[in-house]
């Protein structure tokens, strides 16, 4: 029987522990430092962090804390220096260009704050870029592109370019397109960033219903209330985890009972 | 398989950068149109020259009287040389390896032929049995003027193919009889020559009849000489010799470069060759170097390119792009404006050719290029210009997506 219950943050230690969840990531003493000719800089410092199957997780941090740079680490878009990553089981150390790429595109779906769409191409083009890079026939990604659009209520503006789109009408374009590919985890960048308080609201909904659906969530905000739409606040300090901490009133979570 | 995607968005970022791809196509464009204009140009030379060579026999000397501009033996400078038969008997007799020679009498003006009611005038020279060589004639009916012709004084004509059609139409003109000049010719021949289509406008007679008739004298006007397959070195010793025994005859220094002129026509035609070999290595150099600037212009709007769509590949990499796809995609934009551009260009060229080809200008004929020269060239700028685009198209694919997608 399945059902789904609340849960206290001790508890779901207790339950992490003696129901092994699924780990979708895994960090141990991940660090990562840019480095110029004259100075290093050390953003992470070490991080340990795992993430289960289905969670809806938010990082935050102050600016410069590393939670950007921990997002492209696990977004497999910056390398990290040291450190075990593992993403569904599998070992992200030392990934070849086109393993990332295939990574990124089978497992990831990705969100940004500038929602990153080609503004060359329509609405559905976009959706339908990601399936490009798995060499889905043109119609089959027409089709599918289609599909995920209508999901986020933009059927009717398939053919419109980004520019004719709204902030939150092209930010619902680009969470298609993450989903498209139907990836294990979307990870999102400041999503609502540069939107207003009502369409941030559409689109955490939307993340919501993602996450509904047993795909992991991840997201970097700034914002407490975006924060606290989520499961999960991860807090970063100086590149090293400083919190973790469960949202009591939407903490739920997926277990056999 | 086609790629429609990949196509659209080449022709996409094509359409996104209108000028920019114009004006590198441009480049591309004109370095082809004018390595093609260049190659065409310097064919015409060629052939223009070989064309001017093409009715001599290549193994010819010829010689012409001049005036002297050096006292000799107390003899003044400006005193006319003049040849005569005894010239010709001296080439014939004394020298080794003259193949066939002839003497040139050439009656002054051209001369009025009459046949029924036609009334024509033609250029008309008194010529040797061995003109014939010297000329590269080929009769097409009857036969040349013989020796018998000469020692017979025969009033007999070898007339060229132009003069036939002139005035006999369609009538078979051999042994018709033909006022030459006021006297009554049998024409036994009929002679056609490749090349200027002048030199079958010339009337030919027997030099012993023409010299009996019109002059009563035994002067000459011109002498040649062929070689047969004599090797270049020995063709200007005899040169040289026949130089020295003139000089000794007629009395004039043999450092006289204006008593008599010769004309090696197979040195002079070397001369050209070397000379239009040399215009083409200066044409493959032009032609080659414009090639380099339309490489070099690809190349640089690749880097552009790249440069632009950085952001872009950013996405890209992030949603599952391997560093193939870019490299294709570049590499395959390059391809496209190169090819467009060259086979424009060389299209262009080609038609430019095809409109001056009918240009008849001395030394200029036939502005032609090998079409396959033409497609080598273009198919070496295409890879050229591929090449110039795999090197940003590298740099495309090792970009980081997260440096990319901070791009401006």
């Amino acid at each position: 029987m399945k059902a789904k219950i609340g849960v206290s943050w001790s508890l779901l230690h207790l339950i992490n522990r003696n129901h092994p969840i699924d780990k979708m990531i895994s960090l141990k003493k991940i660090r990562k430092a840019y480095r110029t000719d004259f100075t290093t800089l050390e953003v992470l410092k070490g991080i340990d962090l795992e993430i289960a199957s289905g969670e809806f997780v938010s990082i935050m941090g102050s600016s410069g804390s590393g939670k950007s740079t921990l997002l492209n680490v696990l977004g497999l878009l910056d390398d990290f220096d040291s450190g075990a990553y593992h993403l569904n089981g599998e070992s992200m150390k030392n990934l070849s260009a086109k393993e990332g790429a295939h990574f990124r595109n089978r497992l990831i779906g990705f969100g940004f704050q500038s929602f990153n769409l080609l503004s060359f191409k329509t609405a559905d083009e976009n959706v339908a870029l990601p399936l490009y890079y798995q060499r889905v026939d043109r119609n089959e990604r027409q089709k599918k592109a289609r599909e995920y659009l209508e999901r986020v209520g933009l059927l009717d503006w398939a053919d419109h370019l980004p520019t004719q789109l709204s902030g939150g009408q092209q930010q619902r374009v680009a969470i298609a397109r993450a989903l498209i590919t139907q990836p294990k985890i979307i990870l999102a960048d400041e999503p609502t960033g540069a939107l207003d308080s009502k369409t941030s609201d559409e689109v955490m909904g939307l993340f919501q219903d993602v996450n509904d659906e047993g795909i992991t969530v991840v997201l970097v905000t700034h914002e407490n209330d975006i924060a606290e739409r989520t499961k999960r606040t991860i807090l970063l300090k100086d590149g090293l985890i400083e919190g973790d901490q469960m949202h009591m009133s939407t903490a739920k979570l997926s277990i056999n009972v | 398989m086609f790629d429609y995607d990949k196509w659209q968005e080449i022709f996409a970022s094509i359409q996104r950068h209108k000028l920019r791809t114009t004006l590198t196509a441009l480049g591309v464009f004109w370095g082809i149109f004018m390595l093609v204009l260049l190659l065409g140009a310097g064919n015409g030379l060629r052939n223009g020259v070989e064309y001017e060579f093409q009715d001599d026999a290549l193994n010819s000397i010829w010689i012409r009287r001049g005036v002297t501009s050096m006292e000799y033996q107390g003899l003044p400078e400006g005193r006319p040389i003049s040849f005569d038969n005894e010239d010709y008997d001296l080439l014939i007799d004394h020298f080794d390896g003259i193949e066939h020679a002839t003497g040139r009498f050439y009656l002054r003006g051209d001369q009025l032929l009459v046949y029924k009611d036609k009334e024509l005038s033609f250029p008309t020279r008194g010529v040797h049995p061995g003109h014939q060589q010297v000329e590269k004639s080929i009769i097409i009916r009857g036969r040349y003027i013989n020796q018998r012709d000469l020692d017979e004084y025969r009033k007999v004509a070898v007339i060229g193919k132009e003069v036939a059609a002139s005035v006999f139409g369609n009538e078979n003109p051999i042994g018709k009889e033909l006022k030459i000049g006021g006297i009554i010719y049998t024409v036994v021949g009929e002679y056609y020559e490749e090349g200027n289509p002048n030199e079958m406008r010339i009337v030919y007679l027997p030099i012993s009849t023409v010299q009996r008739v019109y002059a009563g004298t035994k002067t000459l006007h011109q002498l040649m000489i062929t070689t047969g397959d004599m090797p270049l070195e020995e063709m200007k010793a005899l040169e040289k010799e026949i130089k020295m025994a003139m000089a000794a005859r007629h009395q004039f220094a043999l450092a006289d470069p204006r008593a008599i002129w010769m004309s090696n026509m197979g040195v002079q035609f070397q001369e050209y060759q070397n000379f239009f070999r040399a215009i083409r290595i200066f044409v493959w150099f032009v032609g080659i170097g414009s090639i380099i600037a339309g490489v070099i212009g690809v190349s640089n709007i690749m880097l552009i390119v790249v440069k632009d769509r950085t952001r872009e590949i950013g996405v890209r990499k992030a949603l599952g792009a391997t560093p193939r796809d870019f490299i294709a995609m570049i590499f395959q934009e390059a391809i496209v404006i190169t090819g467009l551009a060259g086979c424009g260009g060389l299209a262009a060229g080609v038609g430019v050719l095809a409109i001056i080809s009918d240009l008849e200008v001395q030394y200029f004929r036939n502005p032609e290029i090998n079409i396959w020269v033409g497609l080598a060239a273009t198919l070496v700028l295409i890879l050229a210009g591929a090449l110039a685009g795999l090197l940003p198209a590298r740099q495309a694919a090792r970009i980081h997506p997260v440096v990319a997608m901070k791009a401006d």
